[in-house]
């Protein structure tokens, strides 16, 4: 089968219509596992040992279990509970759980890597528990896992096409519907493979970027 | 509830599917990850080329669009592959490439020394591979190997979209079928969370046995 330059052309701008939808879905995604994960690390660390086994319990399940299946769950069965999700919410909602659970990993080291004295210091100054978290910890702990955090969320980019399957019109369903309504799979197929390829190396020098950037002084 | 058994053994079988790619795609990926990330350390810039290309080129798109290509595209090509071989290659080659950045890191890990002690002994480049750098590098890889084959198991539910009837598929043709949404996707997460924690139990269980007289050792 021949490559035809002609229908690259024809295709592209449904493609990037695709791609707009694809970095939306990543960038809400990616706010929400943010929010999510540190939620998750900070229950984790609850002084009650009930709420820290349960979290602990639901942050290993959702991590065990593929996004996919999590897709369908929130598409398919939250509805019969009377929660109506859009499908664009319900991917964004089930890439943001799905990889707060790896975040929350990420913002519990950080946390952990808090140096003891400061923890100290901030009950000697009589800071009630919401300072020392908001004013001492946080500001410290959050700068050197940005890294960390921006590699989780190329990750979660490459796994966007997944929300196609619960009919979300991203990059991949767009290249899907192209492919079938024009019997060609040579052409969409392998620019959605570009497409991503482009991003993805992209990211890679912005990554180093960041991690030179963040690097911490101790 | 009367045909709660048919539908249980349709969704079993869709789980021996799963099983069957799990372990047919990790039995890829493992020579895969040692070709790859030993190839990057290798002498030959033609060599250490290719592999940053698989790699670059398996991390960079994702497993979908590999998927996608492998059953669609390479048809077109005169290679044509049936679902499974597809769904194989693509999560074979795909985990393959994250295996081979922790092969070469696990390699790079090993002390300098060791590798001083080779030359002094006058081993050859092979020999001090196989017996020196290998054995100390493999109790490095085991637990983000354990974490990758979790990966693996994950992505093969993506098959499913393929028409391939795995474990993801057959709650999706029990949903149809039934109506009931609620029953199929929880004992389909269940069953995904059994196989994600025989995974993890079995690579500790690997782990304890690799690192036994080990202790004191490493640091």
């Amino acid at each position: 089968m021949e490559w035809d330059w002609e229908f690259v052309r024809e295709i592209m701008p449904t493609l990037l219509d695709g791609l707009r939808i694809t970095l939306l879905a990543t960038l809400l995604g990616s706010m929400l596992a943010a929010a999510a994960g540190l939620g998750f690390a900070l229950l984790r660390r609850s002084k009650s040992r009930a709420v820290a086994r349960t979290t602990g319990f639901v942050v290993e399940f959702i991590r065990g279990t593929p996004l996919l299946v999590q897709l369908y769950f929130l598409f398919y069965v939250l509805p019969e509970l009377g929660v109506l999700l859009s499908p664009l919410t319900a991917g964004v909602v089930g890439l943001g759980l799905h990889y707060a659970t790896y975040t929350s990993e990420v913002f519990r080291a950080g946390i952990d890597n808090t140096p003891r004295g400061q923890w100290e210091a901030a009950k000697a100054c009589n800071l009630t528990p919401y300072q020392t978290w908001r004013h001492i910890i946080l500001p410290q702990a959050i700068p050197p896992m940005i890294p960390a955090l921006a590699n989780y969320f190329v990750a979660m980019f490459k796994e966007t096409p997944l929300l196609s399957a619960i009919t979300v019109i991203e990059l991949m369903s767009e290249a899907r519907s192209v492919a079938n309504s024009n019997y060609r799979y040579l052409e969409p197929m392998t620019l959605v493979g570009v497409l991503f390829l482009c991003i993805s190396l992209i990211a890679v020098p912005a990554l180093h970027l960041l991690e030179r950037r963040f690097r911490p002084t101790r | 509830m009367a045909d709660w058994a048919g539908y249980m053994g349709l969704m079993l079988d869709g789980a021996l599917v799963t099983a069957k790619l799990t372990v047919l795609g990790c039995a890829l990926a493992l020579p895969a990850a040692f070709l790859a990330g030993l190839g990057r350390l290798s002498r030959f810039s033609a060599v250490r080329a290719l592999s940053v290309a698989y790699i670059e080129f398996f991390r960079g798109t994702s497993i979908f669009v590999q998927l996608f290509w492998a059953y669609f595209v390479l048809p077109l090509m005169g290679v044509t592959l049936t679902p499974l071989q597809a769904g194989v290659l693509a999560l074979g080659l795909n985990v393959g490439a994250y295996g081979a950045e922790v092969v070469r890191s696990a390699v790079q890990s090993i002390g300098r020394e060791q590798h001083e002690a080779c030359v002094a002994l006058n081993l050859t480049r092979w020999q001090s591979l196989r017996h020196v750098l290998l054995p100390q590098a493999a109790v490095v890889m085991v637990p983000t190997f354990c974490n990758n084959a979790i990966e693996l198991l994950k992505a093969t539910s993506v098959v499913s979209l393929i028409s391939l009837s795995d474990l993801t598929f057959q709650a999706q043709v029990v949903r149809s079928q039934t109506g009931s949404t609620a029953m199929p996707f929880l004992t389909v997460l269940v069953i995904y969370f059994a196989y994600a924690s025989l995974i993890s139990f079995g690579m500790k269980t690997l782990e304890r046995r690799m690192t036994r007289g080990l202790d004191g050792l490493r640091t």
